[in-house]
């Protein structure tokens, strides 16, 4: 969390672009495998690609909204009761969200469980709020929001990707992996969420790893 | 006393000898007398390499058990010159013991499981076999060239891997998941952790741990022996703790002893795993310790629920042979990388997995607990071994700085 702290200072003086804003979250700081935040709901409601899916987009629309808002009130907040102003922008907005999937898609609702009320506590968001939005003004706010939560999205999509087309062969509740294939039954229990997990951050360790040493060389 | 002192710097290793007051002072004592003498000290004039004849009787009295003179010179140039007096620090004699030859002694010592798994369930099993093994080897071999290690592959420490997964497995067991267990075993049970020596996990049982979870079905798929020969429709059946546990059913002791029942592959057969396990228990590689705790520990608490109730609770010696018990205690507990090293800490993890087998069997969800209890026993390794260190001889007690 300091270092994201201290991250985030940059931007302001240095004067950042906005789609410098944007662009971190997506693969520099991409919040499960990077930063390791949020992996709740990573580990948990990622065994389906359609569950991954709707979580990341879920959580995205309350990062953004609730940046944009802290964002906006940010000089009218005290310091000393900032963490309970933002518990209660983002709970409202959470509580919209519920509501919102409970009406709307009531199947994906009951899949993720109690993991839509929990993205109240989800690290990310509370993370950017503090490193964030509170001292930047609304439009890098928006942009940071935004790079946030799609690289969020994206590590559960990628999450339910795999999880979905080892654990049942299908994509999307489409069966595209044929009768000669046996399901992994270990990829949709929790045991297969842990590997994959480490696995993901493996590679995406190994991968910048291997970028930034090319960097070097040229 | 002072030999404890400069052993402990011989510990130290190469770091510059750190000679406490009391090793000055019997180095200064030492200087003119030979090595001979007090042959823990080596004659200074010799070993002083560093010239400065002030610092010499000192800084040797230190580091003397540690590297003398002649050890620079080759093994065989110091028997040459056997005409001086020549002193080092033990070991003196080796043995021609190494990792491959240990490791091929157990392949041997597998010779009777998998030869009578072979006779009990067909030709088809030595396929199973030849499958993990060739894809342990391979596996390994690719890992280590991937991460730039040297390649260890022939130490055979990976064809273990192979056959004792192989012999965990069912008979009617699909080609591809033994694939798939066996680059588990390997690629990230074995080598992600460091390769051999550094593995936390026995790898054949973290292969067969993985299996467990992927593909809950066919694992626990079991055939009986004879009707599997043609293998294509064999006739499935309980295991004898699957009987035991859903059926209330024992299976006789003679079965369970030369392993005509259905099971995984080596399992069946407590004789012939026996036989292997006395043979490296004859060869030194093994700690009686280990398998002797581990079955005893199973003995004695499956008699503590037999003597309680013998109608529910099977006996202990039906524990004691039926499933894995036998091919844990013999093959895994018995691993020398991820087993405590010291004696006391070899009961505690025996007993221990051997009461968690138990427990498991008895009472948990699954008919049997070799599997989980070993590996529950393993992460508790490095616990273990901490807190069992024996005291160095004449450590005082309170003496924690």
């Amino acid at each position: 969390m300091a270092d994201s702290v201290e991250k985030a200072q940059l931007p302001e003086e240095e004067t950042q672009s906005l789609s410098y804003e944007l662009v971190k979250g997506l693969w520099q700081d991409i919040a499960p495998f990077r930063l390791v935040l949020g992996l709740c709901p990573a580990l948990a409601v990622t065994n389906s690609l359609l569950n991954g899916l709707s979580m990341g987009l879920a959580t995205l629309f309350v990062l953004v909204a609730s940046c944009t808002a802290v964002s906006i009130v940010r000089k009218l907040i005290a310091p000393q009761v900032r963490i309970a102003a933002y518990v209660v922008i983002i709970a409202t907005i959470v509580t919209v969200t519920d509501l919102f999937l409970q009406a709307m898609t009531p199947g994906i609702s009951k899949a993720l469980g109690p993991y839509v009320p929990l993205i109240i506590t989800n690290c990310i968001i509370l993370g950017r709020l503090e490193a964030f939005s509170q001292k930047n003004p609304v439009l890098p706010s928006i942009m940071d929001s935004l790079g946030t939560g799609i690289g969020f999205t994206f590590g559960l999509v990628a999450m339910g990707f795999v999880r979905e087309i080892l654990g049942f062969g299908s994509i999307f509740g489409f069966t595209i992996l044929g009768d000669w294939f046996t399901p992994w039954i270990v990829m949709i229990l929790p045991a297969g969420a842990f590997l994959l997990m480490g696995g993901l951050i493996a590679l995406v360790n190994y991968i910048s790893h291997k970028q930034s040493s090319q960097g070097e060389e040229a | 006393m002072d030999k404890e002192k400069t052993k402990k710097a011989d510990t130290d290793g190469s770091t510059e000898a750190k000679p406490t007051a009391e090793v000055k002072t019997s180095a200064k004592k030492a200087p003119a007398k030979t090595g001979a003498k007090i042959p823990v000290k080596k004659a200074p004039a010799k070993s002083a390499a560093e010239g400065d004849v002030k610092n010499a009787p000192a800084k040797t009295g230190g580091k003397a058990p540690v590297k003398k003179a002649p050890a620079k010179k080759a093994p065989a140039e110091a028997d040459e010159s056997a005409s001086k007096l020549v002193i080092s620090s033990s070991p003196h004699f080796q043995t021609t013991e190494n990792i491959p030859r240990i490791m091929y002694t157990v392949v041997t010592a597998l010779i009777p499981a998998m030869a009578v798994s072979v006779y009990l369930f067909g030709l088809r099993v030595l396929m199973l076999m030849a499958v993990c093994v060739v894809v342990c080897l391979v596996s390994e071999y690719a890992m280590q060239k991937a991460r730039k290690k040297s390649v260890r592959v022939h130490d055979g420490s990976a064809a273990i891997t192979g056959i004792l997964l192989a012999l965990m497995l069912p008979p009617g067991f699909p080609i591809y998941g033994a694939v798939l267990g066996s680059l588990f075993s390997i690629v990230i049970g074995k080598m992600l952790f460091g390769g051999l020596g550094y593995n936390i996990f026995n790898p054949a049982l973290i292969g067969r741990a993985f299996l467990q979870a992927t593909y809950p079905v066919l694992i626990t798929t079991w055939v009986d022996p004879g009707a599997v020969i043609n293998a294509v429709d064999a006739i499935s059946a309980a295991t004898p703790l699957a009987m035991m546990k859903f059926g209330g059913e024992a299976t006789g002791l003679g079965a369970l002893f030369f392993g005509n029942t259905a099971g995984s592959l080596g399992e069946t057969s407590a004789i012939a795993i026996l036989i292997g396990g006395l043979y490296l228990r004859y060869k030194g590689y093994i700690n009686w310790k280990l398998p002797l705790g581990y079955l005893g520990s199973i003995a004695f608490f499956a008699a503590i629920f037999w003597i309680y109730d013998s109608s529910t609770y099977a006996s202990p010696f039906f524990h004691v042979m039926a499933g894995g018990a036998m091919l844990g205690a013999w093959f895994m507990v018995t691993d020398m990388v991820t087993t405590p090293v010291t004696p006391c800490g070899q009961w505690i993890f025996a007993i221990g997995a051997g009461f968690l087998t138990i427990i498991i069997r008895l009472f948990g969800g699954l008919p049997e607990g070799v599997m989980y209890s070993i590996l529950f026993m393993n992460a508790f390794v490095p616990l273990i071994n901490r807190h069992t260190k024996p005291k160095v001889f004449g450590e005082l007690k309170a003496k924690k700085t």
